[in-house]
C-alpha cells in the first residue's frame, strides 16, 4: 500500500481508488467508466497551459491509480487512452493552424512520416481544453455503446441448435446468449466457476430468459466438451500477445476446446485489451489471491488448514494460441491482430507509464 | 433387521409357493387379465408377481394383512389358511395397511398375492406342506411353467414392438426369467414419467432412462437374495461404499456369505443354483447402482472357477469356492496394491511434488508408503466439487506427515508449474487405452500434458475392461442433480438461487460421476505386471485372460 499520497495527485483519484477497494465501484464496466470522468475532472478542473502540463499531470495521476490498483488494467488503458486523445486533438489542433491533412492512414505515409517523437507539446493551444472534452464525451459515448455493438453481432456467431459452453458469470455473454436467444434456439452449458461459483447465477439468468441451460460442475467440463460446438467467454484482462486474464477455470476450459478443436471466442470490449504482456509462469503480480476460506475450504476443517497450504487463485493465464477469436465491439479479429488494435489504441510511448 | 430371522425353509417354502403360482397363472389368465388395467396385459400374466404389483392396491392391501398373520408365527401352514380369504372378491379392501413398513414384509405380502390370486381359481394349489410338492413337480407344472416362459418372450417381444412405436427405449429387453419380465413392466411405467420431466439433457436421455428404472426397481427385491447383499446394495446405493476397491472387496464378502449359507435347491445342482442365485443378487445391484468394471470382472472370475468344479461335493465345493474369493481378494486387489506401490515409489524422487486428484485408496496406500520408505515430496491434492473427496486425502496424508496442498480444480494451471509428476487413480482401464475414473481425473491430466508433466495412472489389472469408449457420455453413471445446489460456502443468496431449480423448465443440473481421459492424454499406466503405455493394455488383456 502506499503510504502517504503525493500532493499532486487529484482529490478524485483518490477517491476513486477508495471506492474500488471498498468495493462500491465494482465490475470493469463501471471502473472504466469512473475513471473516465476522473480524468475529464483532471482536465477540467485543473491548471494546465500546455499539452505537456497536461499530459505529465495525467500520467502522473494514472501512475498513481495504477500502482494502487495493480490488478484492474482496464484503468491503465484508459489513462493510456486518454493520453492518446490529447495527443491527437493536439496534432490536429496544430495542423489546423497550418495545413488540412488527410486523416487517411497508408502504409507509405507511416513509412515516410516524420518521427512523431519530435513534436512539441510545448506550444500552447487555447482550442486545445473544448476539443479534448468533445472527444472525451464522444469517447464516453462510445463506451455506452460497446457492450451493445458486441451483443448485435451475436447473430453473427451463434446458430440454432448449437451447444455452447460457458463458465462462471459475464454480463457481457449473458446479453450476447439473451440477444442470439431472441432469433434461435440453442442450448448452453454453464461450468459453475468454481470457488464462487458465480456459474450459479449466470445460469439462472439465462434460465428466466428461456434459453436451454445446464449447469455442470468444474470437473466435468472436459466431458462435456466433446459435445460443445463453441465455447464463448468473457475475460477480465486481454494482454499484448492476445493472452487472456480470465477467472481461474478458463484455461482448462480453454484447453479441453482444443484438445476437442471447439472454436473459443472471447468477447472483448476494447477498453479490456492491454498493453501489458504477460510471460512468467510464476504470475508474480499477475494473479490476485484470496482467501481459500472463500469456498476451497471450509472453518470446519481448521485443523487440517494448520498443516496444509490452500491456495485460491483468482485469475487463469491462458495464452493466445488458445484462442479462435475476439469479438471485440469493432468486429471479430484474430488474437494475431491484436498487436495492430493496440497500436490504433494507444500511442507507443505510453505504453510503459 | 428381521429379515435374517426369516427362516429358510420359509423361504424355500414360497419359492415352492410361487412356481405353483406359475402354473397356475396359465389357467387364471382369463381373470387376471381383467385384473390388470394395461393395453398390454399379456406380459403382466405371465408372472403373477407382477399382478399383485399392478393390480389395484386392495388386493395387495389385504394380503399385506395375512402376511402379516403369517411373519408372526412362521409356520408355512398358515399360508393356506390365510390364503382361504379369496381375495376375488374384494370385500376386504377396507382391511387397514398393515404391514407396509419393513421391506422384507412387503416381499413377503407379495409372494402371498401370488398364491392367493390364484387359489380363487384353482384347487389343487397346495393343500399342504409345500414342501411335499417338491418331489411331485409334475410334468405337467413343468410343461405350465415353459409356456410361461413362451409367453413372457412372446409378450416382451409385443413390448419392443411397443416400445419401438413410442421411440423410447434403448434398453434390450431380456425375458424368460420372470423378475426380468417384471422390469420390462416397471420400465414401461417410468416411460410415462420421463416423457414428462424437462430436467433431462437429450444428450443423456439413455442414462436418465437406466437411473430412473432403477431407482424404483430397487424396492420390490426378490426373496430369493441373500440379507448381506440387500445391504450391500443399500449401501452402494446411498454412496457409504464407494471406489471400485472398496466396492469389489464388499461385493466379494457378500457373495462369500452368500456362498457359505446357500442350500442346494432340490431339482438343480449345486453350481447351477448357486449361479441363478447369483445372478439374481447381481441384478439386484445393479439396480442399486450400476455395477463396476472391477466387480463385473470379480463375478466373472469366480463364474468361471464354478464351472470348473462340477465334479465336487456341495459341500467340497462351497469352501473352495470360499477360498478362491479370499485368493482373489488377497492376490488381485492387495497383493496388486502392493506391487503396484512399490514400482511406482522408484518414479518418485527426492524434492518431487506429486499432484493427485481425489481420492484413491490406491493412491494413499502408494504415498504413505513411499513416505515411509524414506522419501521426501511434497503432495498436492486437487479436489473437485460436488463429491470433495480430496478432503478425505488431504485429512489422511496429513496424518501420515506429509507435506500437503490443497486446491480446486479451477487452480489446475496455477499450480501445474510447479508440479514434477502427476499420479491418478482409475475407475477402470478401456481396451482403447482409455481410462475412466472420477471425473476431473481427464482435466487433470489435460493440464499436466499442456505443462509438460508426466501423468502416471495407477491401476490394478483386475480393473481392466475389454470395453472400449472414446468419450464420457456414451457410458456414465448420473449421480444426484441436487448435490451441484449445497455448496459449502454460507452465502445464502447464492444458495437460494438454484434451490429451487427444479421449477424452471430451461434449467438443468447435470452430475456425472465419471469420464474418460484418453490415452494420449497419460504417461504410463502402472499396472502390477509392469508399467507400460495406455495403448498396451489390450496386451495386459491378453495376457490375463478374462476370467482372470
Amino acid at each position: 500500500m502506499i503510504d502517504s499520497p503525493p500532493e499532486k495527485i487529484n482529490e478524485s483519484v483518490l477517491k476513486l481508488i477508495n471506492n474500488i477497494h471498498y468495493g462500491d465501484v465494482k465490475g470493469t464496466y463501471n471502473i472504466v467508466l469512473a475513471t473516465i470522468s476522473v480524468l475529464k475532472e483532471i482536465i477540467n478542473n485543473t491548471e494546465w497551459n500546455t499539452a505537456k502540463d497536461l499530459m505529465d499531470s495525467i500520467t502522473l495521476n494514472g501512475k498513481y491509480l495504477i500502482e494502487a490498483l495493480p490488478l484492474e488494467a482496464s484503468i491503465g488503458n484508459m489513462v493510456r487512452r486518454t493520453l492518446q486523445i490529447i495527443r491527437e486533438e493536439y496534432i490536429l489542433e496544430l495542423k489546423n493552424k497550418t495545413e488540412e491533412t488527410d486523416p487517411q492512414e497508408s502504409l507509405h505515409k507511416i513509412l515516410t512520416a516524420e518521427n512523431d517523437q519530435q513534436i512539441d507539446f510545448n506550444t500552447s493551444v487555447p482550442s486545445l481544453k473544448s476539443a479534448l472534452l468533445e472527444h472525451i464525451v464522444e469517447f464516453e459515448t462510445e463506451l455506452e455503446t460497446c457492450l451493445e455493438n458486441i451483443t448485435e453481432q451475436a447473430s453473427e456467431h451463434i446458430h440454432s441448435n448449437e451447444i455452447i459452453m460457458t463458465i462462471g458469470k459475464s454480463k457481457l455473454v449473458e446479453e450476447f446468449f439473451k440477444k442470439a436467444a431472441s432469433t434461435r434456439a440453442f442450448d448452453v452449458i454453464v461450468a459453475e466457476g468454481g470457488p464462487f461459483l458465480n456459474g450459479h447465477e449466470m445460469a439462472v439468468n439465462l434460465a428466466k430468459a428461456k434459453i436451454k441451460t445446464t449447469l455442470i460442475s468444474d470437473v466435468a467440463i472436459f466431458a462435456m466438451m466433446s459435445r460443445v460446438n463453441k465455447v464463448i467467454i468473457g475475460t477480465h484482462t486481454v494482454m499484448a500477445n492476445g493472452g487472456l486474464r480470465a477467472i481461474s477455470g478458463v484455461h482448462t476450459v480453454a484447453q479441453a476446446a482444443k484438445h476437442y478443436s471447439v472454436p473459443v471466442m472471447v468477447l472483448l470490449p476494447l477498453y479490456k485489451l492491454s498493453p501489458l504482456y504477460h510471460s512468467s509462469y510464476k504470475q508474480n503480480g499477475f494473479n490476485k489471491h484470496v482467501s481459500p476460506m472463500q469456498g476451497v475450504i471450509d472453518s470446519a476443517n481448521t485443523q487440517l488448514l494448520e498443516k496444509v497450504h490452500a491456495y485460491n487463485p483468482v485469475f487463469d493465464y491462458v495464452p493466445p494460441d488458445l484462442v479462435t477469436l475476439f469479438i471485440s465491439n469493432i468486429g471479430g479479429n484474430a488474437p494475431s491482430y491484436i498487436y495492430r488494435l493496440l497500436s490504433e489504441l494507444y500511442h507507443p510511448d505510453d505504453y510503459e507509464l | 433387521m428381521n429379515f435374517p430371522q426369516k427362516t429358510r425353509e420359509e423361504i424355500k417354502a414360497e419359492r415352492e409357493a410361487k412356481k405353483a403360482a406359475k402354473a397356475a397363472a396359465k389357467a387364471t389368465k382369463g381373470k387376471n387379465v381383467s385384473k390388470v388395467a394395461s393395453s398390454n396385459n399379456n406380459v403382466k400374466n405371465v408372472s403373477p408377481v407382477i399382478n399383485s404389483k399392478i393390480s389395484e392396491k386392495s388386493v395387495e392391501r389385504d394380503v399385506s394383512k395375512e402376511s402379516d398373520n403369517k411373519i408372526t408365527n412362521t409356520d408355512i401352514k398358515n399360508k393356506p389358511t390365510a390364503v382361504n380369504c379369496d381375495i376375488s372378491e374384494k370385500s376386504t379392501k377396507t382391511d387397514a395397511v398393515t404391514v407396509k413398513d419393513s421391506q422384507p414384509t412387503r416381499e413377503v405380502s407379495k409372494e402371498n398375492t401370488t398364491q392367493s390370486s390364484n387359489i380363487g381359481t384353482q384347487s389343487c394349489t397346495p393343500e399342504g406342506k409345500s414342501k411335499e410338492k417338491i418331489g411331485e413337480k409334475s410334468k405337467a407344472e413343468l410343461r405350465a411353467e415353459r409356456r410361461a416362459k413362451q409367453e413372457a418372450q412372446r409378450a416382451a417381444k409385443q413390448q419392443q414392438l411397443l416400445a419401438k412405436d413410442n421411440s423410447k427405449t434403448k434398453e434390450p429387453i431380456k425375458p424368460c426369467v420372470e423378475t426380468k419380465s417384471e422390469c420390462v413392466v416397471k420400465k414401461d411405467v417410468i416411460k410415462n414419467v420421463i416423457k414428462e420431466d424437462p430436467h433431462q439433457l437429450s444428450l443423456f436421455k439413455h442414462l436418465y432412462h437406466e437411473r430412473e428404472s432403477s431407482r424404483i426397481a430397487v424396492a420390490p427385491i426378490n426373496l430369493n437374495i441373500h440379507p448381506a447383499i440387500i445391504r450391500l446394495g443399500v449401501q452402494y446405493e446411498s454412496k457409504v461404499i464407494v471406489g471400485s476397491n472398496a466396492r469389489c472387496v464388499a461385493l466379494l464378502a457378500a457373495v462369500k456369505q452368500v456362498v457359505k449359507d446357500f442350500e442346494k435347491p432340490a431339482q438343480a445342482d449345486f453350481v447351477r443354483g448357486l449361479e441363478t442365485s447369483l445372478q439374481q443378487s447381481m441384478v439386484y445391484l445393479h439396480h442399486c447402482r450400476p455395477l463396476a468394471v472391477s466387480q463385473q470382472n470379480a463375478m466373472r472370475h469366480l463364474k468361471w472357477q464354478m464351472t470348473r468344479f462340477s465334479s465336487l461335493s456341495d459341500e467340497k465345493a462351497k469352501n473352495k469356492l470360499q477360498g478362491i474369493i479370499d485368493t482373489y481378494i488377497s492376490e488381485q486387489i492387495q497383493l496388486a496394491g502392493k506391487a503396484i506401490s512399490i514400482k511406482i515409489r522408484e518414479k518418485i524422487s527426492n524434492g518431487n511434488v506429486i499432484l493427485t486428484y481425489g481420492y484413491s485408496s490406491l493412491i494413499h496406500n502408494i504415498l504413505v508408503e513411499a513416505h515411509d520408505a524414506g522419501k521426501q515430496f511434497r503432495v498436492i491434492v486437487v479436489d473437485g466439487r460436488p463429491w470433495l473427496e480430496g478432503k478425505e486425502q488431504l485429512r489422511r496424508l496429513t496424518k501420515h506427515g506429509i507435506e500437503c496442498s490443497y486446491i480446486l480444480i479451477n487452480a489446475l494451471s496455477f499450480i501445474m508449474p510447479e508440479v514434477s509428476k502427476v499420479f491418478l487413480g482409475a475407475h477402470a482401464i478401456l481396451a482403447n487405452g482409455a481410462v475412466m475414473s472420477r471425473a476431473g481425473t481427464a482435466q487433470v491430466a489435460l493440464i499436466a500434458k499442456a505443462f509438460n508433466v508426466p501423468v502416471l495412472v495407477v491401476c490394478e489389472t483386475h480393473k481392466s475392461s475389454e470395453r472400449v469408449q472414446t468419450d464420457s457420455i456414451v457410458y456414465n453413471e448420473l449421480g444426484d442433480a441436487d448435490e451441484l445446489v449445497n455448496h459449502q460456502s454460507n452465502d445464502e443468496v447464492k444458495k437460494s438461487l438454484l434451490s429451487n431449480w427444479r421449477t424452471k423448465k430451461s434449467l438443468n443440473l447435470l452430475n456425472i460421476t465419471y469420464d474418460v481421459t484418453p490415452a494420449d492424454l497419460v504417461t504410463a499406466v502402472v499396472t502390477e505386471l509392469a508399467i507400460v503405455p495406455c495403448t498396451s493394455v489390450p496386451v495386459i488383456l491378453r495376457i490375463k485372460p478374462s476370467e482372470i
